[in-house]
């Protein structure tokens, strides 16, 4: 036993040299010591995958998503500078993906019959984007948190209704109206961007053209969390003030943070309304800025491989959930999962996954039984096919779907709190609860889906896993 | 000047700020008491809205209701008090009560996780179709005071009398009673107001249900007075609410009161004056400015951090 | 010996409440002073004026002859005066040799965009950040060194915390360091090395020390001077065998029963 006072682990410093010696002592080591910058690398070898996509994808619907899948990813990786990095809440973010849109169809399109150089738009728009978002540190300085996150909330909204209503503007000098953003039907036939005599025409091209920006951004980022600019962030986020007397000027970082990531929205937001040849003020509203929050929060906020991971999930789940048939392998399969998640020996999630079968059919027999009419098949192949005399899928019942709804969603928070044996009986019924309601409902409404999906996510995430899923638990100070 | 228009518009933001200032008392108790911005609130406030209407319907309907008007009224208001209530109390317990001692950022996510979840479920349980109250078959519009300039309808004069009513309540209960103590106690500070014997869970539960009942009637006042009910009123309700909450000094009982009366007649004069489409930009100046001047609010306290 | 350090008539009330009231402090360059008192003597709050989280209401502050009052606190620290906090505020999340590096951002000037791009300039400047940090933690033997520079610093014993938060103060390069309370919650072989550590910031580091302090053991094997305040006055000053006899500090601490009975004693 040590004397009081005295360090373990320095003393036992020399009994832990002694281990890394011998043949395969420096390889021990060096695994041993594995960190995140070997993960890092994983992560980019990963994204390597990237520019082979288009040679796979055999349409323009697939190449339309993996544009989609970059674009989140800009997002996400900007937004993850300032809530991930900073950790402020800013959710006016999409406000700033809106306006480097608008500002890119401002000077390339028919609206104002100005058709700059690309070369020339995009230094403009990110410096705009980066002005904007300076503008809307600067209540940070004084608002923490709660109401710095209103107001940046509003300051979205406002933005929002700018767009929409400034297409009847009379300003004094004038006699007609002027129409600055198209209002509702915003502002279509946007020029296509050349750069450098490259010109980019088809959806092909803006997946290249945003994997290079990705890059470029991945790596920049990288450098900078790394540097006295990403500590300078993080120690402002840890304690403000102890930051502040160790020579950090938070004021001046969060400026910085919110305008970087600004820039990085606007960019994203330029190529957007290439892409889309048009920008619409429905483009940028809060179920935007929700999604986006939901990929960040779901890979891991202040990750840089999580941001990514999460754009990557987030902008997929509604193309998956566009075709009754896609969905229902993404319903089951994260039924599934959640099962594996939830359910410790992973022995027990096939009994369960049998008891719910039986349980099933069984009562698909006892109701088609005595009310025939109610019941109707599932009607696509593929899963459908499979489930068609398991689930009960009941003609115009719409009040009792409704109903099963609420008890389904009772019936969830409720598993929250049980234990052992009452949790395993309960989660039979639900689960086939779940899979009426799916049927019956959601499998045909993606959008709604889409939303319960994500602001589930979010209670989820914060409540069981709030680093994320590539995250690092953090520890709270206790001030 | 129009004495006329000015007391119409005088009217008609007493009675939208008398909903504000409900669903703000929402935000400010909460707030007091946890600290957190409740963002769900507003999805609360359109839930109690569309109780109000099923209660309506079940009863027969505007045009031919089964019972008396008044006692019909009181019913729905009840029944939208107690199910917004209780939709706060099963919102608190599990998307707030896990994250108690997480970092402010993490309830505030999970609220913008539950605003968005009860949204999609409006829309999933409700559907994207309008509904109405009808209140003029309810309570004819013929039934008014008309006294000089001013014009007001029977309905106005329920809503802002009742609002009224709430508010003298809460304050009372906040000042006299034994529950009230325990929230003020539990507000400054959890750990010793749980020391001296309070439970910290109970009163906060109370809190919320309280507030949250305060959302519900006011849902049932706005489709009282402007009558559409959908399920995204709650988005837009909520921020000016919560704008309230702000602008009074949030945690602030009589500040919510003010800045909902404040925020109300804001946008009706700026409406009828100016006009409607920049209403929620005057607003949303109106809190710039106060946050920027006087960043705890017009009767908030400043709050003082032992470094 | 210049004066680095003055406070002249310097006053702060909050709300009806006088924390310091007229308090005039020197502090030399190469001194050790210790500040000693009460709970509640605003021995905290001094840290605070001096280091600009608090403006006085009357009063200068003056380091290295030049007035800092009203300065934003990075800047009064890039001036030179860094200190530790009576309860740890460290950087949990960090690792230990970042919390340190942290501390050099007012010494270094990498621009973000020269991150970026990872310039020459800023890849030194990384290096020499790197190193820097790891001789201050040097400074404190093996604890705080090799493979723990790369841990979290949550995973410090409260004893290593105390250090680290040294350490990270020292990594601002001051002249002047503030120690609030080091010796807080420290076991007997640990207060003795907080002792040693002091004496060797002054002779090895060059840093003048301004420390509160309440194990009077400390307070005597490392002070050249002692200030005793009481309710925000100074009530005495001197060495310490001066000021531990004085009668008003005694009956600070202990009342004026305390002063009355051993009056007592030594008359009979």
């Amino acid at each position: 036993m040590s004397r009081i006072g005295s360090d373990d682990w320095v003393e036992q410093q020399e009994l832990r040299s002694e281990y890394y010696t011998g043949f395969t002592g420096p390889a021990r080591k060096a695994f041993d010591r594995v960190g995140p910058g070997p993960r890092f690398f994983a992560f980019l070898a990963i994204c390597a995958i990237f520019p082979f996509f288009p040679t796979v994808a055999d349409s323009d619907f697939l190449i339309r998503v993996g544009v989609n899948v970059l674009l989140f990813a800009l997002l996400a990786l900007g937004l993850n500078i300032v809530v991930g990095w900073a950790g402020l809440l800013d959710l006016g973010y999409v406000a700033f993906y809106g306006f480097g849109a608008y500002m890119y169809a401002w000077l390339s399109s028919s609206q104002f019959d100005v058709h700059l150089p690309t070369e020339l738009v995009i230094p403009i728009v990110i410096t705009a984007s980066a002005g904007l978002g300076l503008l809307l540190g600067l209540p940070s300085w004084r608002l923490v948190g709660d109401y710095l996150a209103i107001t940046t909330l509003f300051f979205a909204q406002i933005f929002v209704e700018l767009m929409l209503n400034l297409d009847r503007l009379t300003p004094p000098w004038r006699d007609e109206p002027l129409d600055v953003t198209g209002g509702p039907n915003g502002i279509p036939g946007i020029d296509d961007m050349r750069i450098f005599t490259i010109d980019f025409e088809q959806t092909r091209d803006y997946y290249f053209l945003l994997l290079a920006i990705f890059a470029v951004v991945v790596v920049g980022l990288y450098y900078i969390n790394e540097s006295r600019t990403g500590r300078g962030w993080r120690a402002s986020r840890e304690d403000p003030l102890a930051a502040e007397l160790m020579t950090t000027p938070v004021n001046r970082l969060k400026l910085l943070a919110f305008a970087m990531g600004a820039a990085v929205a606007g960019l994203t937001g330029s190529v957007f309304a290439a892409v889309q040849t048009g920008v619409f003020p429905q483009n940028f509203e809060v179920a935007l800025l929700i999604m986006i929050y939901a990929a960040l929060i779901l890979g891991g906020a202040g990750s840089i491989s999580g941001a990514v991971l999460g754009a990557i999930i987030i902008a997929a789940v509604p193309e998956i959930l566009r075709t009754p048939e896609n969905a229902r392998y993404l319903f089951y399969g994260v039924l599934i999962a959640s099962l594996l998640i939830v359910v410790r020996p992973w022995k027990r999630v096939a009994g369960i996954v049998a008891a719910v079968i039986v349980f099933g059919f069984a009562v698909h027999e006892i109701v088609a039984l005595i009310w025939p009419d109610v019941v109707v098949g599932v009607e696509d192949g593929g899963l459908g096919g499979l489930l068609d005399s398991w689930v009960l899928v009941v003609d115009d019942h719409e009040t009792l779907v409704n109903f099963a709804f609420v008890f389904l969603v009772a019936a969830v928070l409720i598993l929250t709190q049980l234990r052992g044996e009452s949790r395993m009986l309960l989660l039979i019924p639900t689960i086939y609860l779940a899979a009426f309601v799916w049927e019956n409902r959601l499998v045909a409404e993606p959008s709604v889906t889409r939303q319960l999906l994500f602001g589930a996510i979010l209670v989820a995430m914060m409540t069981k896993r709030p680093q994320g899923l590539l995250g690092t638990p953090r520890v709270e100070n206790p001030i | 000047m129009d004495v006329d228009f000015f007391v119409q518009q005088l009217v008609n933001g007493l009675t939208l700020g008398s909903v504000y200032a409900l669903i703000a008392l929402g935000y400010s108790m909460v707030y007091g008491i946890l600290k957190l911005l409740n963002f769900a609130h507003g999805e609360v406030y359109m839930f109690g809205a569309f109780i109000g209407y099923f209660v309506l319907s079940a009863l027969g309907g505007s045009a031919s209701p089964s019972i008396p008007v008044a006692p019909l009224l009181v019913i729905m208001f009840l029944a939208a008090m107690l199910g917004a209530g209780l939709l706060g109390v099963v919102i608190e317990r599990y998307a707030y009560r896990p994250l108690r001692n997480a970092p402010r950022i993490a309830p505030l996510i999970s609220a913008i996780g539950v605003s968005f979840f009860l949204q999609a479920s409006a829309l999933l349980l409700f559907t994207a179709q309008f509904r109405t109250y009808d209140t003029p078959q309810l309570i004819p519009p013929t039934k008014r005071l008309d006294v000089g300039p001013l014009h007001i309808s029977l309905t106005r004069i329920i809503v802002i009398v009742s609002t009224f009513a709430l508010m003298i309540g809460l304050t009372l209960l906040v000042s006299r009673s034994r529950l009230g103590k325990a929230m003020r106690a539990v507000s400054y500070d959890r750990e010793a107001a749980a020391m001296m014997g309070i439970d910290p869970d109970r009163v906060i539960v109370a809190t919320f249900f309280i507030g949250s009942a305060l959302a519900g009637a006011a849902g049932v006042m706005f489709g009282l007075v402007f009558e559409r009910v959908f399920h995204l009123m709650g988005f837009t309700a909520g921020l000016k609410g919560f704008t309230a909450a702000v602008i009074g000094g949030i945690g602030n009982i009589p500040g919510a009161m003010l800045g909902g009366l404040i925020i109300g007649l804001a946008e009706s004069f700026s409406t009828g004056y100016i006009s409607s489409t920049f209403q929620n930009l005057i607003v949303f100046g109106i809190l710039i400015v106060i946050l920027l001047v006087r960043p705890t609010g017009l009767l908030g306290s400043p709050v003082l951090k032992k470094v | 010996m210049a004066a680095l350090l003055e406070l002249k008539e310097v006053s702060k009330g909050f709300g009806g409440l006088q924390v310091i009231g007229h308090l005039d402090l020197t502090v030399d360059e190469g001194e050790i002073v210790s500040v000693i008192g009460p709970n509640g003597a605003g021995k905290t709050t001094l840290f605070n004026l001096v280091t600009g989280i608090y403006r006085p209401d009357d009063g200068d502050i003056v380091f290295g002859g030049q007035s800092i009052v009203g300065m934003e606190p990075h800047k009064i620290a890039n001036l030179g005066i860094a200190r530790t906090f009576q309860t740890l505020r460290l950087f949990l999340n960090m690792t230990v040799k970042e919390n340190v590096m942290a501390a050099t951002y007012g010494k270094t000037k990498a621009r973000w965009w020269q991150s970026a791009l990872r310039t020459p300039g800023s890849r030194r400047e990384e290096k020499e950040v790197e190193k820097l940090a790891e001789e201050r933690l040097a400074f404190f033997g093996k604890r705080l060194v090799g493979y723990r520079m790369e841990q979290p610093a949550y995973s410090l014993s409260y004893a290593n915390r105390r250090r680290l938060e040294i350490a990270r103060a020292t990594g601002t390069g001051p002249r002047m360091l503030l120690l609030d309370e080091p010796a807080a919650g420290m076991n007997p072989v640990e207060t003795h090395e907080i002792t040693d550590l002091i004496a060797r910031l002054r002779t090895e580091g060059g840093y003048t020390i301004l420390v509160i302090e309440h194990d009077m053991h400390v307070v005597e094997g490392i002070s050249d001077r002692v200030v005793a305040l009481d309710h925000g006055v100074k009530i005495a000053e001197g060495s310490f065998e001066q000021v531990a006899t004085d009668e008003r500090v005694i009956e600070a601490y202990l009342g004026a029963k305390a002063v009355r009975d051993e009056a007592e004693e030594a008359g009979e």
